[in-house]
């Protein structure tokens, strides 16, 4: 039974709980959780809706090593209401940022366990403001010479509030299950019409938000297998080559959308982006293996840039 | 919600030397256990916080068969339930004594 419960290395990050995830992506024993579910902070919100609250808020902030390298690094619990950003999540993610920003001493990686559907609607206003302030003191981490990698493979992804926060890390880690954008498929299909763009389509919704998609377009910087282990051993690709925080980046980032909108902002289907890069399988990316697939983005240089 | 507070006396202490641990998800269907090592002897406490109403007797049924099982004295174990089933509920306790059984 102990194996059992300890044993997450080789687990489905996407089946993991958040807690797993950390205890499988760090050295055995170096993790130390900051204000931990014993402190009780719970949402002061979620009871006038009579919805339960969890003993983390739905997130987890701490500190570990990942192979010896020191991290900060949050982890969101995306079944606990889809991830979702409430004030006290918000709150301990700020926090988190902010310490590695102020502290030279701290370590200066941190991991961002990404799996949120967005800002939680119950707390809206104060979701609101806790991803702005999460942004902020992102960047500002950032411009200290903080790496900020988002890891994305859970159920909820990353959207909303969660999409714009992995858009401004350092790096992007993200696996085939793994889905980034700002407004979800339900969102859009909602708000313009199922013409525009139909929720119910999986394999439409994939290979619009998905993560092979995104890492094929330069969208994501690491593709990961759906395991821990592969999540860990991206995360430390990434770390060899983070762009710094500079005017330089952002200029190149700013030149490697424009030239994207330029080449394919009037293709109607991913299909359209995949021929117009001449790559050969352009419909048959989904159903190549993750070797097949690593190997493809290799060749391509959409995926691979210094910008960010 | 519904909010059920249930305190025992167990046969023995609880087993390891972990201060504290948590284990599962507050979800449809699912719950978050969180246990410490805070009472003395052999106390037991359970607070269970649910978002189905009307379950007073399961719960207690469940509980008492945990404790006599399991004998989690000295434990004060904390419930965020999202509507589990019984049987869930009897594994995540498990699953929770079994994560303080680590050494510290």
């Amino acid at each position: 039974m102990k194996d059992y419960l300890t044993n997450h290395l080789t687990g489905s990050w996407y089946e993991a709980t958040a807690r797993e995830r950390i205890t499988g992506l760090l050295d055995k024993g170096s993790f130390k959780e900051f204000t931990g579910p014993t402190a009780r902070e719970v949402s002061p919100h979620l009871k006038m809706f009579d919805l339960p609250v969890a003993f983390d808020d739905g997130i987890i902030v701490g500190r570990g090593k990942v192979k010896d390298h020191p991290v900060l690094l949050a982890a969101q619990e995306g079944r606990f209401m889809g991830g979702t950003f409430g004030e006290v999540h918000g709150a301990k993610l700020v926090g988190l940022l902010r310490y590695a920003r102020d502290n030279p001493k701290a370590p200066r990686i941190v991991l961002l366990l990404l799996d949120t559907g967005g800002v939680r609607l119950q707390e809206a206003n104060v979701g609101e403001l806790a991803v702005s302030e999460i942004i902020r003191a992102l960047l500002e981490a950032r411009a200290a010479g903080v790496a900020v990698i988002a890891m994305v493979g859970g159920r909820a992804g990353a959207f909303g509030g969660g999409g714009i926060t992995a858009s401004c890390c350092s790096r992007i880690v993200i696996s085939e299950q793994g889905r980034t954008s700002v407004s979800g498929p339900e969102v859009i299909e909602t708000n313009m019409g199922v013409e525009e763009f139909d929720s119910r389509d999986r394999p439409l919704v994939w290979r619009t938000t998905g993560g092979k998609t995104r890492r094929l377009l330069g969208g994501a910087d690491a593709y990961a297998s759906d395991s821990i282990e592969s999540f860990r051993n991206a995360a430390l690709r990434v770390l060899d080559n983070i762009p710094p925080f500079e005017m330089a980046t952002l200029e190149r980032e700013q030149a490697r959308l424009a030239d994207r909108l330029g080449k394919f902002g009037r293709c109607h289907d991913t299909p359209d982006i995949w021929k117009k890069m001449r790559i050969a399988e352009a419909d048959k990316i989904a159903d190549l293996s993750d070797d097949d697939f690593k190997r493809l983005v290799e060749a391509h240089q959409e995926a691979n840039h210094e910008a960010r | 919600m519904e909010t059920l507070d249930i305190h025992r006396d167990a046969a023995k202490r609880a087993a390891g030397e972990k201060l504290d641990a948590i284990t599962g998800v507050v979800a449809s269907g699912n719950l978050e256990v969180m246990l410490e090592r805070v009472l003395e002897g052999t106390k037991c406490e359970v607070h269970i916080k649910t978002s189905i109403a009307g379950f007073d007797e399961v719960w207690h049924a469940v509980i008492e068969d945990f404790i006599e099982r399991w004998s989690p004295g000295g434990l004060r174990i904390s419930v965020n339930d999202g509507g589990a089933r019984p049987d869930t509920v009897s594994l995540r306790l498990a699953q929770g004594v079994s994560l303080m059984e680590a050494a510290e």
